[in-house]
């Protein structure tokens, strides 16, 4: 075998003066071999993604550059290539796919066109010559009629379809080296399966060394080689894929993988409390359109049929466009449901008015997704805590001392409630908006995808936090994920949605070991990493 | 199996809080061109001021012996107390005799009184019916059918209609200018409610059984703020244009109160020999709505920098 | 395709409609006796008895009204009361030189404003982009008029290229139309192109920050190309928005500009009609001037399919 299609040496990328550091990646270096999956693998602000971005010279301009160290793209130092000699590497020795395929594609050119772009611009080959080149490099990342999807727009493919026109587009030209930025991060699991597929047999059958950044060790089990793990700017540890997961060496590398969360549930009593939420055949039906507009109807979310005693957890998964979230917002009451009915307290609320509801509104509270959007920033947080008691007559005083004792509670210094929320982070923020949503105690707690935006080890953090307050306040929790392994570790029981429709439900345990409906087992069977025991390791 | 959940106060681990920003004041006073525009509207609003001190003549004083003067000219003419003084015109004088300094320095009252009597109704009534349009779905269509309409007339055809129809003077002038901004400021707003109103911190207030007027004005409000500063720095500065080009054109503020835009109407007919008529007041205007757009420009790119793709 | 033009079409109803309403109700709403402030000062009270009769003010509103949109929507605008003609006539009069001006302005906008605001994009932060930002604010501020006599002052009486007032009709040729119209419509693109630049720099710059063009520049393509072919056809959409709701300046410029230049088209005739209180063409000039910038807006939302494939018919 010939040297290292990729090898990185020292290099060093200076952030702009004022950042939290000096330099987003310092002295970092590894290599990826030809017919190599190496995978990067670090949490947000690692500088993985860095480390990618030099490697192409795709760096943003007058904000990030290479200070030091070099990188060799077999045997050439791309960090001293001209600009016209790194513009003939691209596409051609070395290709890059990114992690949103709706925006990584220009939107207003065919698909065909933009593969084709490619070989205009590396090759002299004819018109005639291209088509035939480009059909026969869609074939082979099995797109489905590439005659047809060769005419398209981006917009009118699913999101699979899109990555493998970005994969098809990479690999026209045959580079050595592929790098591949979290390309499955925005797609559903079973998308996400099939593309990590296509990655490896790809890679396998053109020889190509990819280099592969993720933020999920289950990917990483999935496809890794080699792997090499990053924390702010630094590599901690490298090795084969068995050695840093099975006998992880540096502590954070531990933490990480003991943070992630094994697919097999964990043993949970039945819960018997009296039941605290039920929906009756809840509908919502988006659309309709007015008189100028063509008519166009979805059903997010119909028949839904749950019910949720207290200390209680049931988590409704699904993928993108399932109707799990649209049901949680019904519940919320945030929309209003097309038909059906919501039980809550005795009574049902899912056609009361907004000023009918809201004496009803304390009964049920709700943790979003994105914790940088769910606090009003002009607000300091204890604002926002002691809002909802204060509109339900509590005085100032009163809903202070309670902010007070809800911040000890979720693990925060009470001191921090005159605090603004920019002064936090995400997994604080996290735990203000459900010290929040206690204050106003609600017997049921809906958390609309909660953990999803944060890295793995705070995300295990705010689990466990959710898990205390339900014992504690002898929670009803309706948890809405896309993720089977949060899923496994807290919910008592399951619903599984497809297409607005609850496909199975039951017990954890049940669900897990024994799915009944297709789509759970298809689910199942996407999950990366599930083939894989992750090391505990203290 | 995992960490056990953290009680140190905060911190998480692997999770750091953004850096803080420096303040917006502290950017507003490094940004250039707020620093200028300010600079200069400073000026034209101690001039408008101090008007009557800095003046060397009444503003509508006609003198027949001293018509069509050069700049720098000179002329003597009899004071109230009997002795005869002799003025220097700095910018000469009008067919009438009228001295165009003292009537430039005069316009500057006017113009800045408009541009911000506009600025401040035009935002006043937008607002409210912006957050009205923004909030309330069935009040929204019929609103914004309104302000379609309104917008379908092009600016400054509408405030000629609307002065043409009522005696020329200060208010009606200012309510010409004010009635075709109203919809555009209505659209902003809401589009800011529209925005704002799917945010989560808003659902989650709304989930806590927050009132909705409280909601509007405790949650949706003050992010109006800065949109709505930008935004009545552009309308002041279109305003003081506007104004300019309807007594130009003869049909605006009354031709023996002194503004920029009367100066230059009067100077039209012997403009080719007397240019300084119109160049002096067109120098003072351009220099005025040119400060305000850069006091605009600056806060747009300081406050609210997401606003030129709302449009 | 028809069908979404046919429902394009139908929505601007509503709208002009409204406008309809509103140029109505003007002369109702204002204050006094419309009859006495249409005749002026000046006027007897037998001159302002025949113009409440004209105008059928004896009626009730919502009757006058139906027949006032009645009579618009046959076609009859009614007549002047100070030119004695019919309105009819006194617009397709005026309305050549007002066209040739206004086209004129666009051309020459678009031409000169699109590429610098690409340019100023692309070199964002520059002494180029400065530049070009700097003009776009000066041509905000400063007024029409002032312009136009500065122009006319250099290039027509100093040094004498050309005329300094007046139109040439199309008919009489079209060398001397064309040296008619220079002035005039440099005088009217300022504004316009201060207004195109500015958008094209921003649509462009939002476009560069997108991810497509980080993949094509991953594919090896030169700047140029990434430039032209990948960002400009995706920052369409905006600035030709912008195009289109600058018509709107643009006729208030054009009131102005044929003032200046004494071009005896529409805008003057406002002018006229304004100080003149001819209500009738008053009424069927913003009427017809709005249901232009209505019917531009409406081609240029059509425009959008050209440039966007994700808008749907």
């Amino acid at each position: 075998m010939s040297g290292p299609i990729l090898e990185i040496r020292n290099l060093t990328v200076g952030l702009p003066k004022g950042g939290d550091r000096a330099n987003a990646v310092e002295n970092v270096s590894f290599h990826v071999n030809p017919g190599e999956i190496v995978c990067v693998v670090g949490e947000s602000g690692s500088g993985k993604s860095v480390t990618a971005h030099s490697v192409m010279g795709l760096l943003p301009k007058g904000q990030l550059k290479a200070t030091g160290g070099e990188i060799l793209l077999e045997g050439e130092n791309v960090l001293t290539a001209t600009p016209s000699r790194l513009r003939a590497l691209r596409g051609t020795r070395m290709s890059m796919i990114f992690q949103e395929p709706m925006t990584a594609l220009n939107p207003v050119v065919t698909c065909g066109a933009q593969i084709d772009e490619v070989l205009q611009i590396h090759t002299d080959l004819g018109a005639a010559e291209r088509k035939e080149k480009v059909l026969a490099v869609m074939n082979s990342v099995s797109l489905p009629d590439p005659e047809k999807m060769f005419d398209a727009y981006p917009h009118q493919l699913s999101g699979g379809q899109r990555q493998r026109i970005m994969i098809a587009q990479a690999l026209v030209l045959d580079p050595a080296l592929l790098i591949a930025d979290e390309p499955t991060t925005a797609l559903d699991v079973t998308t996400q399966a099939q593309i990590l597929k296509l990655v490896s047999e790809m890679q396998e059958r053109r020889g190509t060394g990819v280099l592969f950044i993720t933020h999920d060790f289950g990917v990483v089990a999935e496809i890794a080689h080699r792997v090499v793990v990053m924390q702010k700017g630094h590599v901690v540890e490298a090795g084969t894929a068995n050695e840093v997961l099975k006998n992880p060496q540096h502590p954070y590398t531990k933490m990480l993988i003991n943070a992630v969360p094994p697919l097999t549930p964990a043993v949970r009593d039945e819960k018997t409390g009296p039941v605290a939420l039920e929906t009756v055949k809840l509908c919502k039906v988006y659309g309709g359109g007015g008189f100028f507009q063509k008519k166009r109807e979805v059903r997010a979310a119909s028949d839904v049929d749950i019910r949720v005693r207290r200390g209680e957890t049931l988590g409704i998964v699904g993928e993108s466009g399932s109707g799990k979230s649209t049901v949680a917002r019904c519940i919320a009451r945030l929309i209003e449901p097309s038909s059906g009915g919501i039980v809550v307290d005795n009574m049902d609320i899912a056609r009361l008015s907004e000023r009918q509801l809201r004496p009803h509104r304390k009964h049920c509270q709700i943790v979003f997704q994105d914790p940088y959007r769910s606090l009003n920033p002009r607000r300091s947080v204890g604002a926002s805590i002691v809002e909802g008691p204060m509109n339900f007559g509590v005085s100032a005083d009163a809903a202070h001392a309670k902010a007070r004792d809800l911040m000890k509670l979720v693990g925060l210094s009470p001191d921090a409630l005159d605090r603004y929320p920019h002064q936090f982070s995400g997994g604080q923020r996290q735990r203000i908006c459900i010290a929040r949503a206690l204050a106003m105690e609600p017997e049921i707690l809906i958390a609309d995808e909660a953990v999803s935006a944060l890295d793995v080890s705070v995300q295990a953090q705010v689990l466990d936090l959710l898990d205390d307050v339900r014992k504690k306040f002898d929670l009803a929790v309706l948890f809405i994920t896309h993720d089977l392994r949060v899923a496994a570790q807290i919910c008592d029981r399951i619903a599984v949605m497809q297409n607005g429709v609850v496909v199975e439900h039951g017990k954890t345990v049940d669900v897990f070991t024994n799915p009944q409906h297709a789509y759970t087992r298809s689910l199942f069977e996407a999950a990366p990493g599930r083939n894989f025991e992750f090391a505990r390791v203290a | 199996m995992t960490a056990p959940a953290t009680t140190t106060p905060l911190a998480d681990a692997a999770d750091t809080p953004a850096p803080a920003k420096p303040t917006v004041w502290r950017k507003l006073f490094r940004n250039p061109a707020v620093l200028t525009g300010l600079a200069i509207v400073l000026v034209m609003v101690f001039i408008g001021l101090i008007a009557p001190l800095i003046a060397t003549s009444d503003p509508s004083a006609i003198n027949p012996a001293a018509r069509n003067r050069l700049p720098m000219a000179e002329s003597s003419m009899r004071a109230d107390d009997g002795t005869r003084i002799t003025v220097k015109h700095w910018m000469g004088t009008d067919t009438l005799g009228r001295d165009v300094f003292s009537r430039v320095v005069y316009g500057a009252r006017v113009s800045i009184f408009i541009g911000v009597a506009v600025a401040a109704i035009s935002i006043g009534v937008g607002l409210v019916v912006g957050l009205l349009a923004g909030y309330f779905r069935w009040l929204d269509s019929v609103i914004m059918r309104i302000m379609d309409g309104l917008m379908a007339i092009p600016a400054i055809l509408l405030a000629i209609a609307v002065v043409s129809l009522s005696r020329a003077g200060l208010l009606s002038v200012i309510i010409a200018i004010v009635v075709p901004e109203v919809p555009r400021v209505v659209r902003l707003v809401r589009a800011v409610v529209l925005s704002v109103r799917e945010e989560p911190y808003v659902e989650a207030a709304r989930v806590s059984g927050t009132p909705t007027l409280k909601l509007l004005i405790r949650h949706v409000l003050p992010n109006t703020v800065a949109p709505l500063i930008v935004q009545g720095t552009f309308i002041c500065a279109s305003a003081i244009l506007v104004e300019a080009i309807l007594s130009f054109l003869g049909i605006g503020i009354p031709p023996e109160i002194p503004t920029w835009g009367n100066i230059m109407a009067e100077g039209r007919q012997l403009f080719r020999v007397f240019p300084h008529n119109i160049l002096y007041p067109g120098i003072f205007l351009a220099l005025t709505v040119l400060a305000v757009n850069m006091l605009g420009d600056g806060l747009r790119d300081t406050l609210d920098p997401k606003m030129e793709k709302r449009g | 395709m028809l069908s979404y033009i046919l429902r394009r079409l139908a929505a601007t109803v509503p709208v002009l409609f409204t406008v309809a309403v509103m140029v109505f109700l003007m002369l109702r709403l204002t204050p006094g006796d419309p009859a006495a402030i249409i005749a002026g000062d000046n006027a007897t009270s037998q001159q302002i008895l025949d113009i409440r009769t004209k105008l059928g003010l004896e009626q009730p509103v919502l009757q006058q009204f139906f027949i006032w949109l009645g009579s618009i929507l046959r076609g009859d605008l009614g007549e002047s009361f100070f030119f004695r003609k019919t309105v009819w006539e006194l617009i397709s009069e005026r309305i050549e030189p007002t066209l040739s001006l206004a086209v004129l302005t666009i051309v020459l906008a678009v031409i000169i404003a699109i590429p610098l605001g690409v340019v100023a994009a692309y070199r964002q932060g520059t002494w180029v982009d400065r530049l070009v930002m700097g003009f776009s604010v000066i041509g905000f501020s400063v007024p029409v008029f002032v312009v136009g006599y500065l122009l006319v002052y250099i290039f027509a009486v100093k040094l004498g290229w050309f005329p300094v007032q007046g139109y040439q009709r199309i008919s009489g040729g079209l060398g001397p139309w064309f040296r008619s119209l220079v002035l005039p419509a440099f005088t009217l693109s300022v504004i316009y192109v201060a207004l195109i630049a500015r958008m094209t720099r921003t649509s462009v710059l939002e476009v560069l920050s997108e991810d497509y063009i980080r993949t094509a520049r991953a594919k090896g393509q030169t700047e140029v190309k990434v430039l032209f072919q990948h960002a400009l056809k995706n920052a369409a959409v905006p600035i030709v928005t912008v195009v289109g709701i600058g018509i709107a300046l643009l006729i208030g410029g054009v009131v102005v500009t044929e003032s200046v230049y004494s071009i005896p088209g529409l805008g003057r005739l406002t002018v006229d009609a304004v100080l003149a209180r001819d209500f009738p063409v008053i009424q069927a000039i913003i009427l017809s001037f709005s249901f232009v910038y209505v019917l531009i807006n409406l081609l240029v939302d059509l425009s959008y399919t050209i440039f966007d494939p994700r808008i749907r018919y």
